[in-house]
């Protein structure tokens, strides 16, 4: 499902005397359908960096990351704004700690807008997006409240109830299990599984040893670049 | 997918005598996607924006827009009255102050009806009617359709004015500064009620806006304006999160995190 092929990355701080910070040198890393694979690495081995280029967020320097789009390949290191929203839209989630909420509109509505913008009705995707709120223990009196007043926790809840709540084929996960408690880890561990069993491509961080051991189907080890 | 553009531009160039207000400017916008233009003031957003939407006739370059029933054409090669037929139907403009884009001695409803009116709509009744669909889809109570914009909050007339846009159905939205000038909690109204009008109706915008916040909000696409020159352009996040140029880069670090 994405095929990652010599992916090098550095960081050039203009607004600092013009510093580069190598990221990834000759990255690789390939993901089948149904496994869930896990970078791990000390801070600042360029985990997070790697899912930001597979999701087209962060811009690659070299290399190729071809994504399984419908019946072909994208290469989200290289293709188009375009390409890569549609790529969004239909094959890829990304499920983040934060979450920007959009000012008057309600969690159910956040967790329901990535099913509704592929096509899902508003009555099934409500109702998926309520099972998943209902399932991260978000309090029903809640779900019609647009999620900026929120607590911390609940924000977080909501933003990862919206990453499971589509159906993509490929799904990563930043650290989505950090600062949540242990039931609520609990249910993020079984929606990883759930999904894996349905035969989606995950790529995760995880903080939680507990949660890295309970979920990955393989880990990747990232170390530092030295700076040259 | 459409296989070809709503808008293409190509080396856009508009000079103030020996002042260059932009400068070869190309890309192009595609049915559905709204595209941010950023960037400090006087960096030719609004120039860009004016020679796109047929208000100022650059020095060089060419805009082709995607025509129901010629497909691409010079909008510059089209007489005035194909133009004005332009902007009148398949084109809205959004002002950054709406007295601009309003006329301000006739009433909220007839504001709206006049766009109607414009692309042959006769029949008072139906007019009025969908007037008040309009008022009330951009949240302003029907009951003021008689009322003058005069009597309006600066938010109220920001609506009112893209209802006047809107009742058209135009396929291309042009907006400068859509959010300037209004105080944050009317903007995240407006921001809302914007998002949501593009996404239903499948809106093709231009945005231009010093806000990076509101950009991120619209845009799909943003390209960043320096000294009349586009100096970086792609995917909004990826633009914001990880800016390339030493100017984005200023730019983003620049911002207040409230």
């Amino acid at each position: 499902m994405i095929h990652v092929r010599d992916l090098s990355k550095t960081y050039v701080l203009h607004t600092q005397g013009g510093i580069s910070i190598p990221v990834f040198m000759g990255a690789q890393l390939s993901v089948q359908a149904g496994e869930c694979v896990t970078l791990h690495g000390p801070s600042g081995s360029g985990k997070s960096t790697l899912l930001r280029c597979l999701y087209g967020n962060c811009k690659a320097d070299a290399g190729a990351i071809m994504v399984r789009h419908g019946a072909a390949y994208v290469d989200v290191a290289t293709a188009q704004p375009r390409a890569i929203i549609d790529v969004r839209r239909r094959s890829m989630g990304y499920v983040s700690q934060f979450l920007r909420a959009i000012p008057r509109v309600s969690a159910l509505d956040v967790v329901a807008e990535p099913l509704r913008a592929t096509g899902t009705a508003m009555e099934p995707a409500r109702a998926r997006a309520a099972d998943l709120l209902a399932r991260l223990r978000i309090p029903e009196r809640l779900w019609h409240l647009a999620p900026a007043t929120f607590s911390g926790g609940e924000q977080q809840r909501v933003n990862i109830a919206r990453g499971f709540a589509s159906d993509h084929p490929i799904l990563l996960l930043d650290e989505p299990t950090a600062s949540l408690d242990a039931a609520n880890r609990a249910v993020v561990v079984q929606l990883i599984e759930e999904a894996k069993a349905r035969g989606v491509a995950l790529v995760g961080v995880f903080h939680d040893d507990e949660v890295r051991e309970a979920v990955s189907s393989r880990i990747v080890t990232m170390q530092p670049e030295v700076s040259a | 997918m459409n296989d070809h553009p709503l808008l293409r531009v190509n080396g856009l160039t508009h000079m103030y005598g020996a002042r260059v207000g932009c400068r070869d400017v190309s890309f192009e916008l595609w049915p559905g996607e709204v595209i941010g233009i950023v960037g400090e003031s006087g960096s030719g957003k609004s120039t860009l924006l004016s020679c796109l939407s047929t208000r100022q006739r650059p020095t060089a370059g060419v805009v082709e827009y995607d025509t129901t029933d010629q497909g691409l054409v010079d909008v510059y090669g089209l007489s005035e009255p194909r133009q004005r037929m332009l902007m009148r139907t398949d084109w809205g403009i959004v002002h950054q102050n709406p007295r601009d884009g309003l006329r301000m001695g006739v009433s909220a409803g007839a504001n709206v009806g006049e766009r109607l009116m414009a692309v042959g709509a006769r029949h008072y009744g139906r007019i009025r009617e969908q007037a008040g669909t309009w008022l009330d889809k951009v949240e302003i109570d029907p009951t003021r359709m008689d009322d003058q914009p005069a009597t309006f909050s600066g938010g109220m007339l920001q609506r009112l004015q893209i209802a006047r846009n809107l009742v058209t159905h135009p396929r291309l939205v042009f907006m400068d500064e859509p959010t300037g000038g209004l105080d944050v909690s009317v903007q995240a109204r407006l921001l809302d009620l914007l998002r949501r009008l593009v996404t239903d109706l499948g809106l093709s915008a231009i945005v231009v806006t010093h806000d990076l916040a509101v950009a991120r909000l619209l845009a799909h696409r943003l390209m960043v304006m320096k000294d009349g020159q586009v100096v970086e352009h792609g995917l909004t996040d990826q633009v914001l999160d990880d800016p390339h140029h030493p100017y984005t880069q200023l730019l983003v670090s620049s911002v207040l995190q409230p």
